[in-house]
């Protein structure tokens, strides 16, 4: 048995794209202990309602993080429309419903290079980022940004969709499936892949359920969870499966996420073709009245979202208080858990598994 | 870009930025902007580094790590500022964790604005630092002092001169 030592990882580090740092205690090859310590990226956005007023606010969530920002967008809209009792056009729902299930495509795709740049796969890295900028261009045609878009407003979306690019976008994500399908072969049948990711960090269905893990962490021990099931969007009509792994290591949590991808490509198609016509908008107008919360699902898992208005009497255009909490934040306890005894070698790919998002946690 | 005699590396350090940035300028590395053949490659250690690319604003937990990023790197080396963030803070500049823009804590030779700056505008402002780099190198090989005089002394020494010049006449 070796001395103990500490061995800091992070913040700027090459697995990281970004700033997270953990101290490691090691005994010889074998992590004793991690702690976590945040705080590199903290902004204080939610104390910026006190001076943006909630239709402006909606630019300032969708930066909570330029990856899943369409996601947190709606989240604060959904927020806001029940808090005001706002009801909002089909058509908008349904194109939410597309640019967040795109955003998931997207994301899910940036994480598995992620990972192969994780287990030292340098040209898969490359290959799901070059299919990854298929879905980029899609977001720029129809909303004009790469990474972030604010089409979301309070009340609806800026910017329609007209059938034709509907039916191209369509056509398009047929297209690719086999490209993507080409490349996710190799994370779950290549030998040294596996040699990587199976029984590595193992997580059970008890210890996710004790830890409160969400999203593809939770749903890759077994635990059958999935806020798209609980209301927003056009989940229920258009119709999903979830994706659910039992074996609760890094191999289920890869698998669990390259369902996803496949999941979210049939639930857009699905909306192509049920989308109706009509108005992407209702106007919003007056003072931020009410108090509401809600949930949703992000890439990463659930997503909390909380507004509240100024006491009844006192009511402005901005918020007294706005509130999220985001799902890397629940699964950081759970990657704390699968470090420990771990192999110093593994820890990149424990980091990883959880689709670490600092920005959001930091907020 | 003919006059790059080197392949120039870069270090890339996540300030406070969302993200969005941060993936764009992963994405000019990956086969559809693929600097790469150009020979800039994204290293990990400060120390092999020409050109540091920061993202996102300064606040009290991150300057220090900027600072000693920006120390670790060896002579010449150039700082590029992405994204409206890491130029003067942005959308989130009334924050109150945020301290301002990157030239806040070291020098920065160029900035590319946007919200998220795009690949395109990111490889441009790279290869302006490496005009940057190249001016530096040359300065260096010549043996002439990077740091520019400090203003005081600048101002002050005609001023001597002149004076010298009264006693005499």
């Amino acid at each position: 048995m070796g001395k103990r030592t500490i061995i800091p990882f992070g913040p700027q580090h090459p697995v990281l794209p970004e700033p997270v740092h953990l101290d490691l205690v090691i005994e010889d090859e074998k992590v004793v202990e991690a702690i976590p310590s945040i705080g590199f990226i903290h902004r204080g956005l939610e104390k910026l309602v006190e001076k943006k007023e909630y239709p402006e606010m909606v630019y300032v969530i969708e930066r909570i993080c330029g990856i899943c920002s369409f996601g947190h967008g709606w989240g604060y809209c959904a927020a806001a429309e029940g808090a005001m009792g706002v009801e909002i056009p089909d058509r908008a729902e349904f194109l939410r419903t597309i640019w967040h299930e795109l955003s998931r495509v997207h994301s899910h795709l940036l994480w598995l290079g992620l990972l192969a740049d994780g287990f030292g796969f340098e040209s898969l890295f490359n290959h799901c980022w070059r299919v990854r900028e298929t879905i980029l261009d899609i977001f720029e045609e129809t909303t004009g940004g790469r990474v972030i878009f604010s089409v979301c407003k309070v009340g609806g979306v800026r910017k329609d969709i007209d059938a034709d690019t509907l039916k191209k976008i369509a056509d398009t994500l047929e297209n690719i499936k086999a490209d993507i399908k080409s490349l996710t072969d190799v994370f779950l049948d290549d030998v040294s892949v596996k040699n990587r990711l199976v029984g590595v960090g193992y997580l059970s269905k008890q210890d996710a359920i004790d830890l409160c893990t969400v999203g593809p962490m939770a749903r890759a021990s077994g635990i059958n969870q999935d806020l798209r099931f609980n209301g927003h969007g056009k989940y229920l009509e258009v119709g999903f499966t979830p994706c659910i792994e039992e074996q609760g290591d890094c191999y289920a949590r890869c698998k669990v996420r390259i369902r996803e991808i496949f999941e979210s490509i049939g639930i857009i198609q699905r909306c192509i073709e049920a989308i109706p016509e009509g108005a992407i908008d209702v106007p919003v107008k007056g003072k931020f009245t009410g108090e509401f919360i809600t949930r949703m699902e992000q890439p990463r898992g659930e997503a909390v979202y909380y507004a509240k208005a100024f006491d009844p009497g006192k009511e402005t255009n901005y918020l007294e208080r706005m509130r999220v909490r985001t799902p890397t934040n629940m699964n950081i306890p759970a990657m704390v858990k699968t470090l420990q005894g771990c192999d110093l070698a593994d820890v990149p790919m424990l980091v990883l598994t959880i689709d670490p998002c600092i920005s959001c946690t930091e907020r | 870009m003919s006059y790059i005699t080197k392949s120039p590396w870069v270090i890339h350090y996540d300030g406070s930025s969302c993200n969005g940035c941060d993936i764009e300028v992963l994405a000019c590395l990956m086969p559809m902007y693929d600097v790469e053949r150009f020979g800039i490659i994204n290293t990990g250690n400060p120390k092999h580094a020409d050109v540091f690319l920061v993202t996102g604003s300064v606040n009290e937990q991150n300057k220090n790590v900027v600072k000693q990023i920006y120390e670790q790197m060896p002579e010449p080396k150039v700082v590029v500022a992405i994204g409206i963030c890491a130029c003067n803070g942005g959308i989130f500049k009334e924050c109150y964790n945020i301290l301002g823009g990157v030239d806040t804590v070291i020098p920065v030779d160029a900035y590319v604005p946007g919200c998220a700056a795009r690949p395109e505008a990111i490889i441009d402002a790279v290869v302006t630092g490496l005009g940057i780099l190249e001016q530096k190198r040359q300065a260096l090989a010549n043996g002439e002092l990077l740091k520019e005089p400090e203003p005081e002394a600048a101002v002050a020494a005609p001023e001597e001169a002149a004076e010298e010049g009264k006693e005499e006449a």
